[in-house]
């Protein structure tokens, strides 16, 4: 590359860098999920809940059973004893009983497909959105991140219940922050942690291959190193001759 | 040990013989490969061409690939990408492969187009060359758009419906025009159907054909340079130009490394950033179409935000796409555009490298406004950048037969 071709391009990085930014939604209010996707002990904990408390309404139909049991390092058995209803077998996707009309007659709308929410929504989004459910005044959930959603605090019994701290700005009411009026089975930090271990969850379910990818990610970069390396000495000599 | 290896090269070349009598193999690849010069001074610039085919051949493998296991029906494609992801053996693999691949095509494609403006690789004797390069461009956004559309979350959806509603603007025959490229009265089963059909036969056709014939100009009028000077003037006393090496081994080679520094970035991205932070792969098409819920924030991918912040720059949706349309074919005529002395960048005067500076800034500039959300003072920004994008054309011509030049080289130079 000539000093031309250098100049070019860092005039127009520098220039780019310093505009305003325009990509990129404002993160605002979205707190730092905190998932490792290498955490199998996590994801495991994640499926439990997300198979007690969101595949009664919430399915996961591009997932299967056994990929679940491979990835997850457990046993064939252990996963249709505790992560499946009875009647499925071990080779099936996660569906659920619910009928899409039925559920939309009786809810107003279909619970979304999960398995690819995470890629839709993002890990932060999905952590924040399960922590900001309170009561609202007419005794309904609500949310702070989604306000008036479709979908009930299903962790009120784990998390407790939150209501709203309210503050006056130019004469409107808005919610300050969330407090817990009434504690849950767990504490705080416990409810963190089972977001964050469901969340976790979600990412896996997003893109079972992804620990696979980027395990084998390493390698293919350290032989295209190598491979360049030698492509560049095979270069260099050829080379020799020209003048 | 000698014998047989020199009774097995004799039959090599029996074999050889035998073919070339019946198939011009060997002075093809002469007249190509090793009996073809080409500047021994080409610089970075110079991998692009050589990227692009490699790009456009892993795309084509990937994509037979995919269509092994996709299913083009508005009920299932969503679902068979998710199974091409998660229950094809190495499907995901393949998949970011052919993602990646889209996104790496363009950037690869702009960069060899900019090299054109550096060194005006497209002026005289190159002008079908480069319009040769436009019509692969051409091509490309189209099978960029249909290939866009059959993964069926709510961008391709979208985005189609958007895209295709511009020709609405035009007037009278706009409505039957969308009607007729939908094949419906909105995006559905038989646009999907028949944008699959685009994409994996027709576009592809048209686009091997015109790389041919983009390669074939190539070798007749040979390559470019960085100093923009014809290595045909110099020959030496074998009539071979003194600046020249054959293509073969020294190009081959070097683009070999070329190869290796591309393929490192791409399989960073492959392995470990597939959807580049929602830019190459979007969040919103991770949710499947739906007619029903206009997602609140559509844009084309990025290849295409350039022109899109051209067509949102302007009030009127008729104006609007014309001047999209133009912004686009207004590049063909470049070469009648440039009227300098010189063709490279080296040897004009400041003001072309000013005039190609703010471009540049115009082109990333407006394909960072076209991702935005589009407030107000976005699309005065937009306005701006359009109008500069526009004067760059528009100066060039009258700028460049004036234009301070400095004297050009006999031979090239190597730096």
């Amino acid at each position: 590359m000539n000093k031309q071709s250098v100049m070019v391009i860092l005039c127009l990085v520098a220039i780019n860098s310093t505009m305003s930014p325009v990509l990129g939604s404002d993160p605002g209010m979205l707190e730092n999920s905190g998932v490792n996707f290498r955490d199998k002990a996590a994801i495991q904990r994640g499926a439990k809940w997300f198979v007690n408390y969101c595949l009664s309404c919430h399915s996961a139909s591009y997932m299967r059973y056994n990929r679940l049991a491979e990835d997850l390092d457990l046993d064939q058995d252990i996963v249709l004893r505790n992560l499946a209803f009875a009647d499925v077998n071990i080779g099936d996707t996660m569906e659920i009983a619910m009928r899409p009309k039925d559920s939309e007659a009786w809810l107003g709308k279909t619970p979304p497909d999960l398995s690819v929410i995470s890629r839709s929504r993002g890990n932060d989004w999905l952590f924040t959105y399960l922590k900001s459910f309170y009561r609202d005044e007419n005794g309904g959930w609500n949310n702070l991140l989604l306000p008036n959603p479709s979908m009930p605090h299903v962790f009120w019994q784990l998390q407790g219940i939150q209501e709203p701290v309210w503050s006056s700005h130019d004469e409107e009411r808005v919610i300050e922050h969330l407090e817990l009026t009434s504690p849950g089975l767990q504490s705080p930090q416990e409810y963190e942690q089972t977001v964050r271990d469901l969340v976790t969850f979600l990412d896996y379910l997003g893109e079972p291959s992804k620990l696979k990818r980027k395990n084998i990610g390493i390698w293919v970069m350290l032989f295209l190193v190598v491979f360049t390396l030698v492509a560049y000495a095979l270069k260099v000599e050829y080379w020799r001759d020209v003048h | 040990m000698a014998k047989p290896a020199s009774m097995l090269a004799k039959r090599a070349d029996a074999l050889m013989n035998w073919i070339d009598k019946r198939l011009p193999v060997a002075a093809f690849w002469k007249a190509t490969m090793t009996g073809y010069y080409a500047p021994k001074n080409f610089n970075f610039w110079y991998y692009m061409g050589s990227l692009a085919l490699l790009v456009l051949v892993m795309q084509i493998v990937s994509g037979i690939f995919l269509t092994m296991f996709y299913k083009p029906s508005a009920l299932e494609a969503f679902a068979s990408v998710e199974y091409i992801m998660r229950d094809v053996n190495w499907g995901w693999l393949i998949r970011y492969m052919h993602s990646t691949g889209a996104s790496f095509f363009f950037i690869i494609i702009y960069l060899h187009m900019f090299r054109s403006l550096l060194y005006g690789s497209h002026r005289k004797p190159r002008e079908l060359l480069w319009i040769f390069g436009m019509l692969i461009y051409l091509a490309l956004m189209a099978e960029a758009f249909t290939g866009y559309v059959l993964p069926w979350g709510q961008m391709s959806y979208w985005g189609a419906q958007v895209i295709i509603n511009l020709f609405g603007a035009i007037p009278s025959i706009g409505e039957p025009l969308t009607e007729w490229i939908r094949g419906d009265f909105s995006i559905s089963d038989a646009t999907l159907n028949r944008f699959f059909a685009l994409h994996v036969i027709a576009i592809p056709l048209a686009l091997l054909a015109l790389v041919m014939l983009h390669l074939v100009a190539l070798r007749e009028t040979g390559s470019n340079n960085p100093d923009g000077i014809e290595i045909k003037a110099n020959k030496d006393a074998n009539g071979l130009p003194k600046d020249g090496i054959p293509f073969h081994p020294y190009y081959t080679v070097k683009d070999i490394f070329g190869v290796g520094i591309f393929l490192l970035l791409f399989a960073f991205i492959l392995f470990f950033w597939p959807e580049a932070g929602g830019i190459f792969l979007e969040r919103d098409n991770f949710i499947p179409a739906t007619p029903l819920v206009t997602p609140e924030h559509i844009v084309p991918v990025w290849y295409f935000t350039p022109y899109y912040a051209i067509l949102k720059a302007v009030p009127d949706k008729l104006m609007g796409v014309i001047l999209m349309g133009a912004s686009v074919l207004i590049l063909f005529f470049l070469p009648w555009l440039d009227r300098s002395p010189v063709k490279s960048i080296r040897y004009k005067g400041t003001w072309y490298k000013v005039l190609l500076a703010l471009f540049t800034i115009a082109f990333i500039r407006l394909g960072m406004l076209g991702m935005a959300e589009g407030t107000p003072s976005q699309t005065i920004e937009m306005r701006v950048w359009t109008f500069v994008y526009f004067s760059f054309f528009i100066l060039l011509f009258f700028l460049s037969p004036k234009g301070k030049t400095k004297p050009v080289p006999d031979r090239v130079t190597r730096r």
